[in-house]
């Protein structure tokens, strides 16, 4: 790290040299945008008013607006009247915003951990596996991953159709004892999936982790190419078992990959809105809002209560920028930003 | 069991995992494509035929001339195709000139930026949803394409930025210093020395930004009105919730709508995980 960055200082030197002397017959001009002092804020300039404008400005909208009613008229132009923290008030009183606080926390607990688990165990597989194998399942990967969210979902509508889908024929053969033990009911027939939060989130799981066990998995097996054989002669040699070797070398030597990865699933499945909306149909069922549903119902549905909308919004962000600080840090102590 | 017998057992079942691995993911698009080119008799029956017993292209034609949600299933595509490879474009053209700074320059508010970069890829674009619905109408550009381009660039920009300047940081600088020292202007030095080297990590980070925006659901839902203006993935979700029990044409559709992004997928998944990642697997 420390070489690149007294390379970089000493590039620097050499071009704010070649752009002062070396073009010769016409001296830059100070104040001209060319100039090398000016010249990265002039290339920054463009991708700066998009992101103030379309990220940064909105955000602060979205926190403005939480504070004020927002409906039909204001919707139209009229100004936006405060309402101070009656937004806010009205959401934590309410026992929507607490069924979708429920269902977004736990089906992130759940679907991170599946994925992540799931995930790394595929990409221990594949650094184990011979070229053929691992290069099949990586593409078999690639499929699942690369299908649209919006497609996705609609598969999974398909794969749980009561009357004709295949994982109620599937859990059908199962032994009727077995299926009563494990789920309390024997005959699938007709099983409707999409109505209660139970099975519908069950589903959701499915869906989710299915698309999002690749990247995973892949990334994991860049890490394990990172780690000297090496350590893993020695450890077996030693006797060690493979639990042992995971969690004493592997894991240890790749925590800043996990912590990465552990961080980006949970932004990921906590704002979980395409499949969702899709599954669940549009906003009807309302006890399987999680947190970005229930914005979007409360903003876009008639009446637009987009003050309410815009309160649950910042909640939902909140939670997320906790996490990314924790992201955020660990890149910056990594010296990534040098 | 003696230790030649053991290993050949433990490949055996490492490669059983492989295939069960494979298949699982494979499945669920197998069926999409496989129920595209059923019959409504393999599609209602009752005993499992996983593959069509007569395959037909009905759905598929259906599709194309009956149309999805009123009107041809080419229309969707072109809508999609018009907002992804515009967002592209402009994209591409931000994220690169940015990244070069990045990359290139110290100067203040470096850090600054990147941290920032950082984070506004954190923030939920469901969350700006109602700022960025509002701002749309009041410029004019509710129930507009253009409005949905404008969106994804900005959607798109700082991963895309984050990813170019990977690509920029590892050309040597050397030879753009040897550029300069033979006379060569700054702007034909970015242009026929640092462009062409970085010109693959341009289109690996404009395929990431057209999947991005062809996938693209939350907004243009929020935004597009009109049937003749809606892309691909709100086409597919409006022809499911009208014609649910379809599913010959629906899963038709939605197999239209896969196999661009799987193609370009599989050209860019390996720097799509560098991107990503970058930083914590280099250690």
């Amino acid at each position: 790290m420390t070489t690149t960055t007294s390379r970089q200082a000493h590039a620097s030197d050499g071009g704010r040299k070649a752009g002062g002397s070396k073009r010769g017959l016409r001296p830059a001009n100070p104040r001209s945008a060319l100039n090398p002092r000016y010249l990265p804020y002039g290339l920054l300039l463009p991708a700066m008013i998009v992101i103030g404008g379309l990220l940064l400005y909105p955000l602060v909208q979205m926190i403005q607006m939480s504070f004020q009613k927002v409906g039909l008229r204001e919707i139209r132009g009229y100004p936006a009247e405060s309402v101070g923290v009656g937004n806010y008030q009205k959401i934590v009183e309410s026992d929507l915003f607490w069924a979708a606080l429920r269902n977004t926390v736990i089906f992130a607990l759940i679907a991170v951990t599946l994925t992540l688990v799931i995930g790394t165990l595929v990409g221990l597989l594949l650094n184990k596996l011979g070229k053929k194998m691992s290069t099949l399942v990586v593409i078999g990967s690639m499929l699942a991953w690369a299908t649209p969210a919006i497609s996705s979902a609609i598969i999974f509508r398909w794969l749980f159709d009561d009357r004709n889908g295949v994982a109620n024929w599937v859990l059908n053969l199962l032994p009727d004892f077995l299926s009563q033990a494990l789920f309390g009911r024997s005959d699938w027939s007709g099983f409707v999936w999409f109505l209660e939060p139970a099975p519908l989130y069950t589903v959701l799981i499915l869906c989710v982790v299915w698309q999002s066990f690749p990247f995973i998995a892949v990334s994991v097996l860049a890490g394990l190419k990172s780690i000297s054989s090496a350590l893993y002669e020695a450890a077996r040699v030693d006797g060690a078992t493979a639990w042992r070797i995971f969690w004493k070398i592997t894991f240890p030597l790749l925590r800043p990959v996990f912590s990465v990865l552990l961080v980006l699933s949970i932004i990921w499945d906590f704002k979980v809105f395409t499949q969702l909306h899709t599954l669940a149909g549009g906003v009807a069922t309302r006890d399987a809002f999680n947190l970005s549903l229930y914005s979007y119902a409360e903003a876009f549905s008639a009446p637009p209560k987009m003050g309410i909308g815009s309160a649950i919004a910042v909640v939902l962000t909140l939670i997320l920028l906790a996490v990314t600080f924790v992201y955020v840090r660990q890149m910056v102590r990594q010296e990534e930003l040098r | 069991m003696n230790p030649a017998l053991r290993a050949r057992l433990g490949r055996v079942g490492l490669n059983a995992a492989g295939i069960v691995v494979f298949l699982a993911a494979i499945f669920p698009v197998f069926w999409m494509v496989s129920t595209s080119f059923k019959s409504e008799a393999d599609i209602s029956s009752l005993e499992l035929r996983p593959l069509p017993t007569e395959p037909t292209l009905e759905h598929f034609a259906g599709i194309f001339t009956e149309g999805v949600a009123g009107h041809s299933i080419w229309l969707y595509l072109g809508n999609s195709l018009i907002v992804a490879l515009s967002t592209v474009v402009v994209g591409a053209v931000l994220a690169l000139l940015a990244s070069v700074a990045v990359a290139r320059f110290k100067f203040r508010f470096r850090a600054t930026f990147l941290v920032l970069l950082l984070i506004v890829q954190m923030v939920p674009a469901e969350a700006l949803g109602i700022s960025l619905f509002l701002m749309a109408k009041r410029a004019g550009l509710y129930n507009e394409i253009l409005g949905l381009v404008v969106i994804n660039v900005g959607l798109t920009l700082p991963f895309a930025i984050w990813m170019l300047r990977n690509f920029v940081a590892a050309v040597p600088r050397e030879l753009e210093e040897a550029a300069a020292i033979d006379g060569a202007t700054r702007f034909r030095t970015f242009w026929q020395v640092l462009f062409p080297l970085v010109a693959p990590g341009l289109v690996a980070t404009s395929i990431f930004s057209f999947i991005a925006a062809w996938n693209e659901f939350f907004f243009a839902l929020v935004l597009m009105q009109d049937d003749t203006k809606y892309t691909m993935p709100i086409a597919l979700r409006y022809f499911f919730g009208r014609n649910t029990t379809d599913w010959g044409s629906i899963m038709a559709a939605s197999t239209v709508m896969t196999i661009p992004v799987v193609i370009f997928f599989l050209l860019v998944q390996r720097r799509m995980v560098s991107g990503l990642v970058a930083g914590a697997v280099k250690g």
